[in-house]
């Protein structure tokens, strides 16, 4: 057990402080500790990702630690480590928890302190998420994070955020009872006795399970994570939900947690049950690309409401992630956790904007703003820049991600292929479009009003930080993208390869 | 004086091993002689003594855990000894503790007599002791009257309360309902078990051991089917499996606060201890197994359904706690039917109870501080804005609601997970289907009772002319916030670091 263990302190840092404003810290202190507590989840993941490729690898996984929870009976123990698929998240999430936090710290929101609270818990459960080797912890962290989503939409939330919590509570719940179920079966039928991801793989690689068995349960495994990652059509509770949502819980759901599904799906379930996500991927890039990207990037465009459009298209870049996974090729998949990380940081920054916009025109409906760029020019370019970035445009990560999707897809198929990029213009649409409606084109009578009693004010140096760590690390990204791919591609290649999955899917009848 | 005599009878009968029985007896004995020896103003120490006898019993029960006399019979095989039943003998001592804790708060303030509440507790308390370790259909049958009788008499404890009065009638004609199939249950097996005519016959045929043996040796016995289903059916009273649940929303709302937590942990966990002795691993009923697991497997899943679906309309929250109990014992009988193929599901079953008493008492704990004068007066619009006024209630309503809800990281989550993998062991995956389903739903009423808690605001109703629009709460005192604040962080705790709980697993 090393001395100094990043992974341990990032979880238990924000947990730490939770617990504390939970026995009656006041709330001087709870404000000055929360700088701390969210900024030690950015400083070790920054710090794993810096001494990543130097640090003694174990499986393939650095940084590894193992705790007991007294469950060595069932196999379940605190088995903490970071592998190349990981890594950008873990990363992600660190960043992504820092700017929420700074921005939830300056939003004076009431009863700040339970606010603070919440979201701390949240940052905990999602370090948690990403470091964990053991499924059963993985699982564990990530109803952490999300239960403290529903009380932070239910208390804190905007527009009918009784509704929205209840509806994101059921079908996430639902979607979590189907991914455990799932894993269940997984852990059972394995035979391994523990939930383990190293020894479940050893033994899988050992004794493969029939394919059959893997079919049923990687269907159980997309349906449940799908609902988690709004798969359509079980995607109806994300928009309602990013809709009601305050600000920094949103920015953490949609950024990172909702990652959850999608990086199940590649870090456990592609290499341990290939046949059975083989089985099923042709499916899941129809229902991907003609739901997900299609039809919700249709209704996408015809939103109204700015905070909606922005869950309707954090809906539809979802199915790009999809389409990457169905491909079942090291590229796709490496493509999806690029696409993972620079979608995580460009809805973030939206959803920030967003709201940033909100304090400034009081509404969120498109059709009541305009001209906004004249009195906050730097609002604007953040949010032309963050538009930009969730496109696609080359210089941003989201291009890459894209990118080697769509050459990974080709292989897969070529009609699919066609409709996904046809997707791209769609979103160029919407948004383009909202950026144009927001800031560009003459005020409406509404919003001069609004600003004629209430002078906007452009971005405030603590909106700006927040925003500014987003987006640099958008651009990090885009320009270097090697500072990811590198351990990626070696933990996609190198242990279970993900490439004898497309040599079996070649294989199996259709 | 044969003085041989008593010496054997003192190294047969092991009345040491039941020591902690009779320290609960002994004790309930001894509150009626204070009763009558303090004068009247010294009254309100009794509750006291009574807390810090079962309190003391459980330390000595704890202290003695890894006895010498486990696995083996005493009392001619009326009572067998073993680490499940230490387990849940503990467990019922637990439970009592809590009771009276609740009682304290909950009789205060109402003109009941005190002491013979206590005593009645104490005196269930015991014959639970005894009859989770019954080896002998006698002996579990006698156990078990003394347990339903004393509820009786508490269900109707507030005798100026008409609700009071129903819950009591109505538990009464059902139990003795319960009762007679049981007793019924027993004596066909008797009966047949008796007879010379069938093999391996035998004249001892209420205690367990021989009984397994002739069932064993006639596998396909009608009158021994017939007798195995009443006495499941008898026993599916006790934890109110469908289709027995029908006394359970309007004897849990009419019963005192606390004796609706008493029979929600307490009679129910009874329930699941006797159903693993004749169930579970090495059970009497197992070469019955082609009988009594499908039985059960219907029971288990209409009980998850009903429980669930009755418990979304309620508005009470008595009846809402009393119905998704309901559900409890569905998700219970999944580590039932598992029991007797799976070696985890039996300590996965006791992980679960001792989750469900952690969660059980806190809410309970919440819900006696919230009632008024009218106890069966409880609404879930009661609760609402309750996080503003008092926030160390709402917290701890939070964590209970939610480990009974199974969420992450709570105790209840744990004994779900160990529940369902053990049912996924022994392939019950149908079942399982519809115990996740059942989760699902029941997110939305615990939801509900925490949204009202907490997402809305009380407005009193305008119409109500001079009566009190909702009860009046009871400030929190020192005990049972700490009380309440030990069952929280037991929740937290079990969740965390099931630790040395774990070792419960591990169980044979």
């Amino acid at each position: 057990m090393p001395l100094f263990d990043p992974l341990l302190i990032a979880i238990l840092a924000p947990l730490a402080l939770a617990l504390a404003i939970a026995c009656g810290l006041p709330k001087r202190w709870s404000v000055r500790l929360a700088y701390v507590a969210f900024a030690i989840p950015a400083l070790m993941a920054l710090h794993t990702w810096w001494h990543f490729s130097a640090q003694t690898q174990d499986h393939g996984y650095a940084f590894v630690s193992r705790y007991s929870t007294g469950l060595e009976t069932l196999g379940i123990s605190l088995h903490l480590g970071l592998n190349g698929i990981s890594l950008p998240l873990f990363v992600l999430a660190g960043l992504v928890g820092f700017a929420a936090g700074l921005y939830a710290l300056q939003s004076g929101a009431e009863r700040l302190k339970i606010y603070l609270m919440l979201l701390l818990i949240m940052q905990g459960g999602l370090m948690g998420v990403f470091a964990s080797i053991d499924v059963f912890f993985f699982y564990f962290f990530h109803e952490l994070a999300l239960i403290p989503t529903f009380i932070m939409i239910g208390v804190w939330g905007g527009r009918d955020r009784s509704y929205a919590a209840m509806k994101v509570t059921i079908y996430l719940t639902l979607g979590a009872m189907i991914s455990l179920v799932g894993l269940i079966a997984l852990y059972v039928k394995s035979g391994a006795n523990t939930f383990d991801f190293i020894a479940l793989r050893a033994h899988l690689a050992a004794h493969p399970l029939a394919e059959t068995v893997q079919s049923n349960i990687a269907g159980l495994l997309l349906l449940g994570l799908g609902i988690l990652v709004s798969l359509w059509p079980l995607h109806t509770w994300a928009p309602i939900g990013y809709g009601a949502a305050p600000s920094s819980a949103a920015m953490l759901h949609a950024g990172v947690l909702k990652k959850f599904g999608l990086y199940g799906l590649i870090q456990i379930a592609a290499p341990l049950l290939p046949a059975g996500l083989a089985h099923w991927s042709h499916w899941l890039a129809w229902l991907a690309v003609v739901g997900n990207v299609l039809v919700v990037g249709l209704i996408t465009i015809a939103q109204r409401d700015l905070k909606q459009m922005l869950g309707y298209s954090s809906v539809m870049h979802m199915g790009y992630a999809f389409l990457g996974i169905a491909s079942a090729s090291v590229l796709g998949t490496g493509g999806v956790v690029l696409l993972m990380v620079a979608h995580g940081l460009s809805i973030a920054l939206l959803f920030l904007l967003a709201t940033s916009i909100h304090h400034r025109t009081h509404t969120f409906a498109l059709d009541e703003m305009g001209g906004l760029a004249q009195k906050t020019p730097v609002l604007a370019a953040f949010f032309v820049a963050a538009t930009l970035a969730s496109i696609g445009l080359p210089g941003f990560a989201n291009f890459w991600g894209e990118l080697t999707i769509f050459v990974a897809l080709w292989k897969f198929s070529p009609l699919i292929t066609a409709l996904a990029v046809a997707g791209v213009v769609i979103s160029a649409i919407y948004g383009l479009r909202s950026a144009a409606r927001v800031f560009f084109g003459p005020p409406t009578a509404q919003l001069a009003q609004v600003t004629a009693a209430h002078p906007p004010t452009d971005l405030r140096w603590n909106e700006k930080i927040p925003a500014l760590i987003l987006l640099a690390a958008l651009f990090f990204v885009g320009f270097w993208p090697k500072s990811i791919t590198t351990a990626l591609n070696a933990a996609l290649t190198a242990p279970a390869p993900v490439a004898s999955v497309a040599a079996k899917s070649a294989a199996l009848p259709r | 004086m044969n003085l041989e005599a008593v010496k054997l009878a003192a190294a047969d009968n092991l009345w040491g091993a039941l020591f902690p029985e009779m320290m609960i007896a002994g004790l309930a004995l001894l509150l009626l002689v204070i009763e009558l020896v303090l004068p009247k103003k010294e009254h309100a120490v009794i509750p006291d003594i009574a807390l810090v006898g079962i309190f003391g019993t459980l330390a000595g029960l704890l202290l003695n855990f890894n006895s010498a006399t486990l696995d083996t019979d005493s009392f001619n095989h009326l009572i067998h000894h073993s680490m499940g039943g230490q387990v849940m003998r503990a467990f019922f001592l637990l439970a009592a503790l809590f009771v009276c804790a609740l009682a304290r708060v909950n009789l205060a303030r109402r003109p009941v007599p005190r002491v013979e509440f206590y005593h009645i507790v104490l005196v269930i308390t015991a014959a639970m002791m005894l009859l989770v370790q019954s080896n002998h259909f006698v002996m579990l049958f006698v156990a078990l009257e003394t347990v339903t009788i004393g509820f009786y008499i508490l269900v109707s404890y507030f005798r100026t309360s008409g609700a009071s009065l129903e819950a009591g009638l109505k538990y009464l004609v059902m139990g003795a309902l319960g009762s007679g199939m049981l007793l019924f249950g027993i004596v066909l097996l008797y009966g047949v078990a008796g007879n010379p005519a069938l093999r391996s016959y035998t004249a001892d045929s209420m205690q367990f051991g021989p009984l397994a043996v002739f069932l064993a040796a006639n596998p396909h016995q009608f009158l021994a089917s017939v007798g195995i289903v009443l006495v499941l059916a008898g026993v599916a009273f006790k934890i109110g499996a469908f289709p027995f649940q029908i006394w359970i929303p309007d004897v849990y709302q009419g019963a005192p606060t606390p004796v609706t937590a008493f029979l929600a942990v307490g009679s129910k966990a009874a329930g699941f201890a006797v159903l693993l002795a004749l169930a579970g691993k090495d059970g009497v009923f197992n070469s019955y197994a082609w009988l009594v697991t499908p039985v059960l497997t219907l029971m288990a899943a209409a009980t998850i359904i009903f429980g669930n679906l009755a418990a979304l309309t309620q508005h009470n929250v008595k009846r809402l706690i009393g119905l998704s109990g309901v559900s409890h014992a569905g998700f219970l009988l999944l580590g039932v039917i598992a029991a007797s193929r799976v070696p985890m599901a039996t300590g996965a079953v006791y992980f679960y109870l001792f989750a469900y008493l952690l969660a059980s008492f806190a809410v309970f704990g919440v819900m006696t501080h919230l009632a008024g004068a009218d106890d069966s007066d409880q609404e879930l619009d009661h609760y609402a804005g309750l996080a503003k006024e008092n926030p160390f209630l709402a917290a701890i309503l939070a964590i209970g609601l939610g480990s009974l809800a199974g969420i992450p990281p709570l105790a209840g989550f744990m004994g779900k997970l160990f529940v369902f993998i053990a049912a996924f062991q022994a392939g019950a995956r149908w079942l399982l289907v519809i115990a996740a389903a059942g989760v699902v739903i029941s997110i939305y009423y615990y939801f509900g009772w925490i949204k009202a808690a907490f997402f809305e605001t009380w407005t009193p109703p305008a119409d109500t002319a001079g009566a009190p629009a909702r009860p009046v709460r009871t400030p929190v005192a020192f005990a049972a916030g700490a009380a309440l604040v030990v069952l929280a962080l037991g929740s937290l705790a079990l969740g965390f670091f099931p630790g040395p709980f774990g070792q419960l697993l591990t169980l044979r």
